[in-house]
């Protein structure tokens, strides 16, 4: 047998403190972040959101010649368009994508409905100048053809500012699901520690896209949701085994036995990350221009899911009972609580062939 | 276990593989020869598997009817009817009602209503009675107080008519794209029935500029009468604008409006709005209202012109139209009349004789434009104008891209969980690994089955799946690990630390499933595939890594009954 992490005892809970205040840290600098950015006149927003969210137009075009971004930035300007962003893609060379923001409006309802009409022909208008684009057949097949628009994203503010409201109320009304199951299969302390924890990851990662200003599109939203899903697991998986230890050994306090947890399950805690962060970086490596925001997200969201539950799920649910009242806390956990966690933990208790 | 529960359990994760694999790679015809080959299997694989537009290429638009517009339109309309209708009203003699109306409509925020200011609030609801049995005022809230009379459309209404102009726009937009003749097009209302929004998806097409202004195309052809002199006198124009209103007293009124001619237009595009920079040279005074319009159209088609290059549209009545036409132009040989297109005389010419159900639109048109004019006057005029809120297209190297990135990474990172397994649980590794492809299989076995499309965020919900599912692996084979640790015997170990395991599998699938279900319930489409092929994931690891895994462990230990150790 090939063993790592075996026989660790690590007061966990008693650096809880230190792992609170690294967290309002790196929180505290997303919100300077946030904030700073914000109100900091002609900087950069808070966020860097993408036009799923922002509304706007990039258009990807593939280039025989790739024109220098200060060539394609003049060629822009010209049609109109005061502040493109270009970028290179880092695995095609000879491709360029190219974001402008939300034309504004002059159609009679005063919306922006002209801008998902009017981004990508002011783009060909402005590419145009560097000789045609290719028609219906790829560019290889054009000899007459500069370049080809292989893809556009085209958002309305309208459409944009209801995909953003759909993703934040999707991802709420699913952490309100989470609370009630686990409150109904553990205690309400586990699933509150549960959901902040959870809340605690996002946060964190938000707090990063806005430091780094990543940008944030549709993709980023399905990374959050796979964080959530991993971050609610690793609680879930320490969770039970509190569970379990509180039925078999009622003497100890709960915050030894919290404790015990978490060495116990350290070992899966840490494969299980390892090898999801695996395969993450190689989501980054690999994964491509497209793919890159969501991987980002997904490698900071991985470390933190696991240090969330060790860190802040686990405290506040203990924190939370001592609450409760520290000499009653064995009471609320075992006895009275009782009824329902036997019930759970006779079912394999009976489903056990052998007994000790 | 008895050998023979085992080879039942056998049994049945066989049949279910096997399925698998047919769902997955096999032929959806006669099997050949060629099915076997490597490329065979290939492109079964291909056409099996549903692929987004993201991931295969196409254009995916989100389009809103301004329903808005619409419900406006419908109060100005009932408005002018309404005070028209007490101009005709008679009273129960016969003789005229006696009482006209000032009327002014409200047409925002959300309120609609029509206020009429009576001259004589004596026949208040007289004025009522005889507005209701002309003008559909069924469905609108009346109040009436001293002279004033109000028709106000309650919310409820409100969304059923938005509903209802939605539904006829999606329609005559369906009917708009098959004739097009776009391959496969996906057309589907989204949102609240209110909403007005409308999806349109078309694999294959890069650039969608084309089928976009055939679909918000809103062609409205109208007959009318040109005021001028008859024939042989050349039609009466005028150089400008204000001339043209200098003839009927500076402003346009109820019979006669004022429209540009554009002798020969050759615009390319079928729409007026593109063509504002070509500006008219000369101006018309028409009769109002049209005599007929294209409500009354039965069919319309780009025919070619004399001249040999250019096109033309000629159309042709439905009887009732037909009948109108007939009686007008009989009336009035030697006048002139206009084609008029989205307010824009298209063409005029003097009638010969009478004519019954057919006419032509000249000009220089293009065969494209030609032809797009013809279908969008076809399908007939959508109810309110069509904004575009979101286009997406990807060409479709662009979406082999994302799916070679993709797929290579997901490959990559399972080789490397792949090999950390065997290394680090050595025999059960195995175990591990069978369970975790058996999963990747059925995970797609199931998305074919259901007929889902795999886009770029389902295959995050794949990689969390398969993420989930070493989870499970590594949960059991710590637990029976611990257990093997405690002094347990192998049987012992490996039968509690699946039991242990199974309940914190159990948990943790629940929630994430919870989570799911409510994401796809909630979500928006990029956030339903990643739902969809997630709660998959679960539900067929649920049963690889607990039960197949189990099955595998109980094989090993009835053929070695004894074993002392384990590779673990």
């Amino acid at each position: 047998m090939f063993n790592l992490f075996q026989n660790i005892n690590i007061d966990w809970l008693g650096k809880r403190k230190g792992f609170i205040a690294f967290s309002c840290f790196i929180m505290l600098a997303g919100l300077v972040s946030t904030i700073g950015r914000q109100y900091t006149p002609g900087g950069t927003d808070a966020f860097n959101l993408g036009v799923d969210f922002k509304g706007g137009t990039v258009v990807t075009a593939k280039f025989k010649q790739r024109p220098s971004d200060d060539d394609l930035r003049a060629a822009l300007n010209k049609t109109g368009i005061n502040d493109p962003v270009i970028q290179s893609s880092t695995d095609k060379p000879d491709e360029a994508l190219i974001k402008i923001p939300l034309i504004e409006g002059n159609s009679e309802d005063g919306n922006t409905a002209a801008q998902v009409q009017a981004g990508r022909q002011t783009v060909k208008q402005a590419l145009d100048t560097f000789g045609a684009e290719a028609g219906d057949a790829s560019l290889a097949d054009s000899p007459d053809a500069a370049y080809k628009i292989v893809g556009t994203d085209s958002v309305g503010a309208v459409a944009g500012s209801k995909l953003r409201n759909q993703a934040v109320t999707a991802t709420l009304f699913g952490l309100v699901g989470i609370l009630l199951f686990i409150a109904f299969r553990y205690d309400w302390t586990y699933a509150v520690g549960a959901v902040l924890a959870v809340f605690h990851d996002v946060l964190m990662v938000v707090a990063f896209f806005s430091v780094f200003q990543w940008e944030i599109n549709l993709t980023v939203i399905a990374a959050l949701l796979t964080i959530v899903g991993f971050s609610v697991n690793d609680s879930i998986v320490i969770f039970d085994r509190v569970r379990e230890n509180l039925q078999e050994n009622r003497t100890d306090s709960l915050y030894s036995i919290t404790n015990h947890s978490i060495n116990q399950t350290l070992s899966r805690t840490i494969i299980t990350s390892g090898l999801v962060l695996l395969s993450v970086l190689a989501l980054v490596l690999f994964g491509g221009e497209v793919l890159k925001s969501f991987s980002l997200a997904l490698l900071v969201g991985v470390i933190l899911g696991t240090y969330s539950t060790i860190a802040i799920a686990s405290p506040i649910a203990i924190w939370w009972q001592n609450k409760l009242g520290d000499s009653r806390v064995k009471e609320v956990l075992a006895p009275q609580k009782g009824e329902k966690l036997a019930s759970s933990s006779r079912r394999s208790v009976t489903r056990r062939p052998v007994t000790r | 276990m008895n050998r023979t529960g085992l080879w039942i359990r056998t049994g049945v994760i066989v049949a279910i593989m096997l399925i698998g694999i047919y769902l997955v790679f096999g032929p959806r015809h006669t099997p050949s020869a060629s099915d076997f080959t490597w490329a065979g299997i290939k492109n079964n694989l291909a056409s099996n598997i549903n692929l987004g537009l993201d991931l295969k290429g196409g254009s995916h638009l989100v389009m809103r009817v301004k329903t808005e517009e619409y419900l406006r339109r419908l109060t100005e309309n009932n408005e002018a009817a309404a005070v028209q209708a007490l101009k005709d009203a008679k009273d129960d003699s016969g003789n005229p009602l006696g009482v006209t109306a000032e009327g002014s409509t409200v047409a925002e925020n959300g309120n609609y209503t029509v206020n009429l200011t009576l001259s004589d609030p004596s026949k208040a609801q007289a004025a009522v009675d005889a507005i209701k049995k002309k003008v559909d005022f069924a469905n609108w809230t009346e109040s009436t107080s001293g002279n004033q009379i109000s028709f106000d459309l309650p919310k409820q209404q409100q969304a059923n008519l938005k509903d209802s102009a939605t539904e006829q726009a999606y329609r005559i937009i369906d009917s708009r794209i098959n004739a097009f003749g776009v391959k496969e097009p996906l057309l589907q209302r989204q949102g609240s029935k209110d909403s007005g929004l409308i999806l349109l998806q078309m694999p294959g097409v890069e650039n969608p500029e084309r089928v976009k202004e055939l679909v918000k195309g809103e062609s409205r052809l109208e007959l009318m009468k040109i005021v001028s002199p008859p024939n042989p006198t050349p039609v009466q124009t005028y150089p400008t604008k204000e001339a043209a209103l200098a003839t009927i007293g500076g402003k346009e009124t109820d019979t006669r409006k004022v429209l540009p001619y554009t002798e020969r237009d050759d615009s390319p595009s079928i729409n007026a709005n593109t063509a504002q920079d070509k500006k008219p040279t000369k101006f018309v005074v028409v009769e109002s209202p049209a005599v007929v319009d294209g409500s009354e159209l039965r069919d319309a088609a780009a025919i070619q012109g004399r001249g040999g290059s250019d096109y033309q549209i000629s159309f042709s009545f439905k009887p009732s139209g037909a009948q109108k036409f007939g009686d007008w132009t009989g009336k009035n040989i030697g006048n002139y009349m206009a084609v008029v297109l989205n307010d824009e005389v298209k063409s005029a010419a003097y009638i010969k004789s009478q004519i019954f159900d057919t006419g032509e639109i000249s000009g220089k048109f293009q065969k494209q434009s030609a032809d797009d004019l013809a279908l969008t006057l076809k399908s007939g005029a959508l109810p309110a104008g069509i904004e575009y809120q979101e286009e997406r297209t990807v060409g479709p190297s662009l979406g082999a891209d994302s799916i070679r990135a993709g797929v290579s990474a997901s490959i990559g990172g399972l080789i490397l969980v792949v090999l950390f397994m065997l290394f680090y649980y050595r025999g059960s590794g195995i175990n591990a690994v069978v369970a975790l492809a058996l999963n990747m299989l059925l995970t797609i076995a199931a998305l074919v089955m259901i007929g889902s499309t795999l886009t770029l965020p389902g295959i995050a919900g794949l990689i969390l799946g398969i993420g989930m599912a070493v989870d499970s692996n590594v949960l059991i084979f710590e637990r029976i690990r611990e257990e093997l640790r405690l002094g347990y015997s192998v049987p012992e170990a490996i039968s509690i630390g699946f039991d242990r395991a199974f309940v914190t599998i159990i948990d943790t699938h629940i929630t994430t499933i919870i989570s799911s279900v409510i994401l796809y319930m909630t979500g928006s489409s990029a956030i339903k595939g990643f739902a969809v092929t997630l709660i998959l994931g679960l539900v067929i690891n649920l049963f690889t890594a607990v039960f197949v895994s189990r099955t595998i462990f109980n094989w090993e230990l009835s053929l070695k009954p004894n074993r002392e150790r384990m590779s673990i």
